[in-house]
């Protein structure tokens, strides 16, 4: 028998106990949305999973009003240790129903069990202790002594880490005194519905957290919302840069977390073992659909036929399948739309001369899937030595000094992260100084950290999350001077059309829709 | 016929464990009307020795353990306290003769300052610590790390639960370990807190709790070449001014007795005292 | 010289571009990349996360079975306790005779006339088929003696019978760094491994990795070792903690790999000590697997030095035949 094809060890879906229709969470309570329904699917089969309501004008507005209602009535009321003390029950209740989250976050997303098992639901559970703990302790915060909250935050995330930005999100707008309403992707709304019923056995105060579903125009109508007084946005470039025009005049504080190509250096004295798994990390965690991504690999010349013969054998060893199987190490890519990015630039990589050599596994019937790739003869020039692919693909360059290392990884409008290998500590810690990134790792990559700030240079955004730089996103100095507004209403913004790799909202120009907000339901919170 | 109640036997809290005194001494604990409670074990100098053993070979993994879960350990602490909260207030009232109210609003406090000190676990190096800005190709930076085994007089009168709260919960925050002595006229509060913390997540020896005179077991304590720290806390209505003196020999850290009803005040400074700080210095270049 | 002792200089000078003096080993060993702690244990935790089911597992537990050194390294060993060992060994489950038997007893020097006479058929006596009798030696575990001393309770166990000699290397030696004294007492060590009719019992080299205190040292010593000619590379004595663990096992193996890659050669490795369940050992299997190949899980490629480990391995295959759990009662002791 053949050992290594390891039998199925599938993590079971019985712990699972999914709705076939899902409302938008407002004010404390699941109501119906006023768009039109759409399906979401799992991406490993391409079934349907259940039923997601579409939040139009009319729903957005509610969804702001209830924020601003919790946070005038009851959350800016709150102390700062109550607020923690909610934030330490989600946090408990995150971890007590761990393995249901993993288990709907890869039925949804097509990330491998053993991610969302170990890295993902871990790291959201560890984001809300740590914010909790941040909320009575608001002084320390580095805005000075009694800082203030902003008041209602818009936040739209995207589909590759969707529970764990969601994390990144609501945790620090909450420990800071906020409001939140919530724009999860369209592809993977499953696990910020399963959130909201923690949210309700926390018994959270209705409407300090509102999450509502839908596609680019929900979250191009929340981010334009007039009632919004922060727009925190994690997505493609295009998107945020159009968010970054919608806001032009307002007082609305903006944070954002874009796209990336992040260079991963590896030097001829790199602990050479570790940096074969540093560089798999890098590019193929969460099939390469992660911003930071290590997708340019930069070798030291001398080292460079080694590095990619053993990357090769490596590769080879990786298996990829059933994002359920407790063995999977590549899933299955989140969307069509994605997958067909991918090959794209693949393709377009093949043409302009580049040399690509996939891993030899088989790929499933149905679903979207793309083996794990390497390109090699990669140039700067090269568009996928310059398109963030967001998908399993890595470029592989190559460098003969550290000069040169440094100026090839700055030769980007990105800077989200880069990754150095070497065993000499000073060459580290110049290296790192030297380049234009927001996180540098080293002989490590993909690490994450609550107590951690991260976030990019140039057009990989600004602000930064986590750590106590994650708490200025959401908090103003006290007695700080109010911000001057344009006197006219913002200008219209043209509609990003390109297809985005993060599956981000396409702002568009409809926003400030004025429709009344219906009364929401007055009295008990939904069935808990 | 009433049932005859079950009473239960009280002992000191050291690795872990709940031993009687070596020297077989016990005082007894009386209500604050003068009722007697119990018997509880008086704690000897050689007790005290044996609880520096097991909190120094304990140091090594409570400091070694990550922010993190130093944070998780001790917000677990708030929780058994809240699910034994009736048992508290009960002995409170009987300790300090103090109404149901006055006793709960104690216990509360207490499980509050417990969440409080959780929550710097994996903050307070972020907000003491810094880079340094050096002139020259350097890294540099300075980190807050535990100081060592601290131990602590509890305060001797004010709430009970509450002052051993106050005084052990900010050493253990930076990964210290602490050998305690309990408020002698009122120990329920501290014995149960051990048995709170023996079925908690704090591994044995982290915190050792011994019941008996401060007069008697704190001149050991203060001049044991391998306590790093003492606090003094409780030790207003001793000879705190020689147990100063005996700290000095080996320069623990110290810090005074604090009277009235805002002692031990939580704060990052009673988290700091007991924490050294570290500046490291690395070259950066590239050739 | 002799043939082995040529092939081996010839090789060492190929790789080496020298004599194995201290110099040229310490050049070329310390020109090894080096071993970065946290990534290597994070692709360790990484590997021991696979998770084995059903048909696989059921071939891990036999595989487990048939890759185990079974050991007794007591001072209070005796012919008897030799003996139960031994039977133990050819009939690990008497309840379940389908169990495989173990790859091989490894006892004291002085104990290897009682193993082999209590093997009697079953002894593989130098064949590919049967049980081995492996026998520790070289002043074992600490080998502080003298290179004669050393040679001799080598050529005493291979005289009486032993088929592979698991020795210790002189870690005061290695770690100042006199590489060429470690290196030049392997090669003697060898050679003392020859029996009459010429051919040579199979040599562990022991690293002592609790001893050695990094995985670069690890590493280096790993390379030293089978570039003085040893078949296998082992962790531990068993007698210093910590022993076998999965990290240190997986920098080894990559030793191996890399060692492969250059030559061809294929190298043993024996994790010996603290590995006690099942669970624990599928890790291992994961690990060489992944790293090596699946070809290494052979027993001239791939040991587990262990005592305690068979009966859990035992129990865990009595669950998967008769579907419910069993106990310590139901099986021997030995």
């Amino acid at each position: 028998m053949n050992f290594l094809d390891y039998a199925p060890a599938p993590e079971s879906q019985a712990i699972l106990n999914l709705q076939s229709d899902y409302g938008l969470f407002i004010d404390g309570e699941f109501v119906a949305g006023r768009g039109t329904p759409f399906s979401t699917i799992n991406p490993a089969t391409e079934k349907q999973i259940a039923m997601i309501a579409h939040a139009n004008a009319a729903d957005v507005d509610a969804a702001v009003a209830a924020a601003r209602r919790a946070y005038d009535g009851v959350w800016s009321r709150l102390s700062g240790s109550d607020r923690g003390k909610y934030l330490f029950r989600i946090a408990r209740l995150v971890q007590e129903r761990a393995r249901e989250l993993a288990v709907a976050e890869s039925l949804d997303n097509g990330k491998p069990i053993k991610e969302s098992r170990d890295v993902d639901v871990p790291l959201v559970a560890a984001w809300f202790f740590y914010y909790a703990g941040w909320a009575d302790k608001l002084d320390h915060a580095g805005a000075g002594p009694n800082p203030s909250s902003l008041g209602v935050a818009a936040q739209v995330i995207p589909w590759n880490f969707p529970l764990l930005m969601l994390a990144w999100k609501i945790a620090p707008a909450l420990a800071a005194g906020n409001t939140v309403v919530l724009k999860p992707a369209e592809t993977t709304s499953l696990t910020a519905l399963l959130f909201a019923e923690i949210l309700q056995q926390a018994d959270l105060p209705a409407g300090v957290v509102n999450i509502i579903t839908g596609a680019g125009d929900t979250g191009s109508l929340l981010v334009n919302h007039p009632d919004v007084n922060k727009v925190a946005f994690t997505g493609s470039t295009n998107v945020g840069r159009a968010i970054a025009r919608s806001v032009a005049g307002t007082d609305k504080k903006l944070t954002l977390e874009l796209g990336g190509k992040a260079a991963n250096i590896v030097f001829d004295d790199a602990p050479i073992d570790q940096a074969i798994e540093g560089i798999v990390n890098g590019i193929f965690f969460n099939q390469g659909q992660v911003c930071c991504a290590g997708s340019r690999l930069l070798v030291q010349e001398s080292i460079h036929d080694d590095v990619v013969d053993r990357l090769k054998q490596r590769l080879s060893t990786l298996r990829l399948g059933d994002p359920l199987d407790k063995n999977t190490d590549i899933g299955a890519i989140n969307s069509a739309a994605q997958l067909e990015r991918i090959r794209t630039l693949s393709d377009i990589g093949e043409q302009e001369g580049a040399e690509r050599w996939t891993a030899d596994c088989a790929i499933p019937e149905n679903g979207f899937w793309f083996a794990p790739t390497i390109f090699t003869n990669v140039s700067t020039s090269h568009r996928i030595a310059r398109d963030e692919i967001f998908g399993p693909v890595l470029s592989v360059l190559s460098f003969r000094t550290p000069a040169e290392a440094i100026a090839k990884a700055n030769n980007t409008p990105y800077g989200l992260s880069a990754g150095i290998w070497s065993d000499k500590g000073s060459r580290i810690l110049a290296v790192a100084d030297k380049l234009r990134a927001g996180v540098i790792w080293a002989n490590t990559f993909n690490r994450f950290d609550p107590a951690s700030p991260f976030g990019g240079y140039k057009e990989s955004g600004y602000g930064r999350e986590g750590g106590r730089h994650g708490l200025a996103a959401y908090l103003k100095p006290a007695n700080s001077r109010p911000v001057l507004t344009a006197a006219a209403p913002a200008p219209a913004i043209e509609t990003a059309s390109v297809v985005e790799p993060a599956g981000a909202p396409a702002a568009s120009p409809t926003a400030n829709a004025t429709a009344p907000a219906p009364k929401p339901a007055a009295g008990k919170k939904a069935a808990k | 016929m009433t049932r005859l109640a079950v009473p239960k036997t009280y002992k000191l809290y050291i690795g872990g464990k709940f031993p009687r005194s070596e020297s077989g001494r016990v005082y007894e604990i009386r209500s604050h009307s003068g009722e007697f409670l119990a018997n509880a074990a008086q704690a000897s100098r050689k007790d005290a020795r044996d609880a520096v053993v097991v909190a120094r070979g304990s140091l090594g993994g409570w400091a070694g353990a990550t922010p993190y879960n130093r944070g998780q350990v001790l917000y677990r602490i708030a929780e058994l306290l809240e699910g034994r909260r009736a048992q508290f207030v009960d002995e409170i009232m009987q300790s300090e003769g103090v109404t149901t109210a006055v006793a709960s609003a104690q216990v509360d406090e207490a499980i509050d300052r417990w969440v409080w000190y959780a929550g710097w676990a994996d903050k307070y190096v972020q907000v003491a610590g810094n880079a340094n800005p050096v002139s020259g190709p350097f890294f540099n930076i300075s980190v807050p790390e535990p100081t060592g085994i601290v131990a602590i007089v509890a305060p001797q009168s004010g709430g009970s639960l509450l002052g051993i709260v106050s005084a052990i919960a900010p050493a253990l925050v930076a990964g210290n370990t602490v050998v305690v002595v309990a408020n002698q006229s009122a120990p329920l509060s501290a014995i149960s807190l051990s048995e709170v913390l023996a079925t908690s997540d704090v591994p044995g020896g982290v915190v050792n709790i011994l019941t008996g005179s401060p007069a008697e077991i704190a001149p050991w304590l203060a001049s044991h070449a391998d306590v790093n720290a003492i606090d003094l806390l409780g030790a207003g209505a001793l000879d705190w001014v020689d147990l100063q003196i005996a700290a000095a020999d080996t320069l623990k850290r110290v810090l005074p007795p604090e009277n009235g009803e805002d002692a031990a005040t939580p704060s990052l400074e009673r988290i700091l005292a007991f924490t050294e700080t570290k500046t490291v210095w690395h070259t950066k270049a590239l050739i | 010289m002799t043939s082995t002792q040529l092939a081996t200089r010839e090789r060492t000078l190929a790789v080496l571009g020298g004599e194995a003096t201290d110099t040229n080993l310490r050049r070329y060993l310390h020109g090894i990349p080096g071993i970065d702690a946290v990534g290597l244990e994070q692709r360790a935790a990484g590997l021991g996360t696979r998770s084995i089911k059903t048909t696989s597992k059921k071939w891990a537990i036999d595989t487990i079975i048939r890759l185990i050194d079974l050991t007794t390294l007591e001072g209070a060993d005796t012919p008897g306790k030799v003996r139960s060992l031994v039977a133990k060994a050819m009939n690990p489950d008497p309840s379940h005779p389908s169990t495989p038997r173990v790859a091989a007893v490894c006892v004291y020097g002085d104990m290897v006339p009682d193993a082999v006479a209590a093997l009697g058929a079953a002894h593989s006596n130098g064949t590919d088929s049967g049980i081995n009798v492996a026998a520790v030696a070289t002043a074992f575990p600490s080998g502080r003696a003298s290179l004669a001393v050393k040679l001799s309770d080598t050529s005493d166990a291979v005289a009486a019978g032993a088929d592979e000699i698991d020795m210790v290397i002189d870690r005061g030696a290695f770690l100042s760094g006199r590489y060429g004294q470690v290196f030049d007492e392997i090669v003697a060590v060898r050679e003392a491994c020859k029996r009459e009719n010429g051919t040579y019992a199979h040599l562990k080299v022991i690293l002592e990795t609790g001893e050695l205190n990094t995985y670069d040292n690890v590493r280096r010593a790993s390379w030293l070792a089978i570039l003085a000619g040893g078949d296998f590379i082992k962790t531990s004595t068993g007698k210093v903690a910590p022993a076998a663990t999965l990290p240190v096992t997986l920098s080894m193996l990559e030793v191996v790999r890399d060692w492969h890659r250059l030559t061809g050669e294929k190298i043993g490795v024996k994790p010996a000590g603290g590995i006690r369940t099942s669970k624990d050992a599928i890790k291992y299997l994961v690990t060489v697997a992944e790293t090596v190949g699946e070809e290494w899980l052979q027993p001239h490629l791939f040991r587990f030095g262990a005592s305690s480990l068979l009966n859990d391995v035992l129990l865990q295959r009595q669950k998967m035949t008769t579907g419910h759990y069993s106990g310590p009662d139901y099986v021997t002791i030995d």
